[in-house]
């Protein structure tokens, strides 16, 4: 009853660490990983109590002053005694140590058991300090790229294919799955599945460089119908501009770097160096979760991205305001 | 007395270490140097010996080892390799012998870059910000041993197709170039 009590009250205490948390499982794999958790925890707890218990038991029993000589006894009983004891308390944590070592390999098997016929595939290549999102597809124009922010269906077992473009990441969304590293030149992969709908972040979880701890990434989870929109919402090419304002917005689009390092399909721009912009205004954050997808966030972003990221592969772009601010309404109508 | 030489040695090197030029990075490149080069160009055709009277070289990218990485990075990504493979040429004409056509100079190379050259060789003017083409530049010129071997890029992550830029001896340019023909 107590030690349901407090194991609630610990569960809550991790409530405070933020939405970056193992001990809010949102499907399968998770849960099982934080049921290893928990049981690790109550075990490593009892051993903690009982060696506390043991030396407070020793130190209250035999109190004697420093002053006498200790007498010399032969106890061979009080021997044998003891060489059980300890016998028995190495037995008992050799077989502990084995018990944890099959349940973390039940767990482990657990994690990798999903399996479906025609599942979700995305293919996550890391970058210097960005995640890129490709849902592969047999046809090109079917294919769908975006970046840091990536969408699921909920309550299907969904393919994650791992990639690096440069150096290790390691891909980690707690609430959804271990730690999994990506490896430049070797492709891997594992199954995810989230049975909550809602957005979970994740982090490199790999020291990579620089902007390391600016590479953030979030999972959004929604239902069938919602998802299946999504998909071909970003299915379409750019929005053509409408207005004088977006015309001009993408003319200097055009006509500036952007155009060696991104992509916006529909146009000439078509480098993969840097995020896919081609539905860039429908994303929550940018630049690895840094800055909220707001124009002036974007219009900071584009002038001095060195501010936010130093080290991060974009350059400077000095534009003048007029130019700026039609380029933020452009990139803002790419939803 | 040994010891302590040995000590004043240690410090004096360790001190010599923080004011090593390899190791400076510049994150946030100034305001002139990340504009696109966009002055108009004088005429059609631009001759390697008269580089274009442009920005003084600034000498800090080929004394950077991270400027010259950096470089390397960006000659692959921006797909020079796609017509000069990593130097040994293709389309365009291998970068790491000792002939230039158009100048070893970095002032000549950043004009190739920024201008283009008519046989072949696109203009990246108002595409690439100054202080990339300098990097790009610095990379060039890594690539047939013209810079320090403490700031060439000391391997690859692709195949090793030839040894590193790091390893290659020093060649002295000829062709119709910027830098003086070798005296026979
Ligand atoms: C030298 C290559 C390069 C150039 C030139 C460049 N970008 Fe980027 N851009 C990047 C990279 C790399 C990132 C990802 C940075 C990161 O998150 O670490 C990025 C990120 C962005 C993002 C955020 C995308 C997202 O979903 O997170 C926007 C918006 C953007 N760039 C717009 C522009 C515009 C507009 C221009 C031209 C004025 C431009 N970029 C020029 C390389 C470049
Ligand atoms: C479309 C193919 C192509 C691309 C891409 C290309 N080049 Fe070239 N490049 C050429 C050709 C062809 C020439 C020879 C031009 C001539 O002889 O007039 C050349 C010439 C040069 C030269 C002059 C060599 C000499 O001997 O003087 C340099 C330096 C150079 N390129 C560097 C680059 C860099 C750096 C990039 C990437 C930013 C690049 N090139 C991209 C085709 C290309
Ligand atoms: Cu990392």
């Amino acid at each position: 009853m107590t030690l349901a009590r407090l194991h609630s009250g610990l569960a809550l205490l991790a409530q405070f660490t933020g939405e970056h948390n193992s001990l809010h499982p949102a499907g399968p794999q998770a849960s099982g990983i934080e049921w290893l958790y928990w049981v690790v925890f109550w075990i490593t707890f009892a051993a903690f109590v009982l060696v506390v218990a043991g030396f407070t038991r020793a130190a209250v029993r035999n109190r004697s002053s420093t002053s006498e000589m200790l007498p010399l006894v032969r106890d061979l009983e009080g021997d044998r005694r003891a060489s059980w004891a300890v016998g028995t308390a190495v037995f008992i944590t050799v077989l502990t140590l084995f018990a944890v070592l099959f349940m973390s390999i039940i767990t482990g098997k657990k994690v990798e058991g999903l399996t479906s016929k025609n599942p979700v595939t995305i293919q996550i290549t890391g970058h210097q300090w960005w995640w890129e999102a490709v849902y592969p597809n047999t046809q090109a124009d079917q294919t769908i790229t975006t970046a840091n922010e990536i969408h699921v269906p909920v309550g299907k077992p969904v393919v994650i294919l791992t990639n690096s473009a440069d150096v290790i990441h390691s891909f980690w969304a707690p609430s959804v799955h271990g730690k999994r590293d990506l490896l430049p030149g070797y492709s891997s992969a594992f199954w995810i599945q989230i049975d909550k709908p809602g957005t979970y972040a994740g982090r490199c979880a790999e020291f990579c460089g620089l902007q390391h701890a600016h590479m953030g990434f979030s999972i959004v989870a929604e239902d069938q119908d919602t998802f299946q929109r999504w998909e071909a919402q970003q299915l379409k090419p750019a929005v053509e501009p409408n207005s004088s304002e977006t015309v001009r917005g993408r003319q200097v689009f055009l006509t500036h770097a952007c155009v060696m390092c991104h992509t916006i399909r529909g146009t000439d721009a078509g480098s993969r160096m840097g995020p896919d912009l081609t539905h860039v205004g429908s994303r929550r954050m940018i630049a690895a979760e840094t800055l909220p997808n707001t124009p002036g966030a974007l219009a900071a972003w584009i002038i001095d991205p060195q501010r936010s990221k130093p080290g991060n592969k974009m350059a400077p772009n000095l534009l003048n305001p007029g130019d700026l601010g039609a380029l933020v309404t452009y990139l803002g109508t790419l939803q | 007395m040994l010891s302590e030489a040995l000590f004043a040695l240690f410090l004096t090197a360790t001190l010599m270490l923080a004011g090593c030029k390899r190791e400076e990075r510049q994150l946030r490149p100034s305001p002139q140097a990340s504009q696109v080069i966009n002055e108009a160009q004088v005429s059609g055709l631009n001759p390697g010996a008269n580089p274009l009277p442009g920005p003084p070289t600034p000498t800090i990218y080929e004394e950077s080892a991270y400027a010259v990485s950096e470089g390397k990075r960006l000659f692959n990504q921006y797909n020079c390799s796609g017509c000069h493979a990593h130097g040994g040429g293709g389309i365009g004409p291998p970068l790491m012998d000792n002939y230039w056509i158009y100048g070893s100079q970095p002032e000549n190379i950043f004009a190739t870059i920024v201008q283009g050259r008519p046989n072949g060789m696109p203009s990246f003017r108002n595409r690439i910000p100054e202080f990339q083409v300098w990097e790009i530049v610095a990379y060039v010129r890594s690539l047939s041993g013209l810079l320090p071997s403490d700031v060439a890029p000391s391997r690859s992550d692709e195949l090793h197709v030839k040894p590193p830029e790091q390893s290659m001896p020093k060649q002295t340019p000829v062709g119709i170039t910027g830098a003086p023909e070798p005296s026979k």
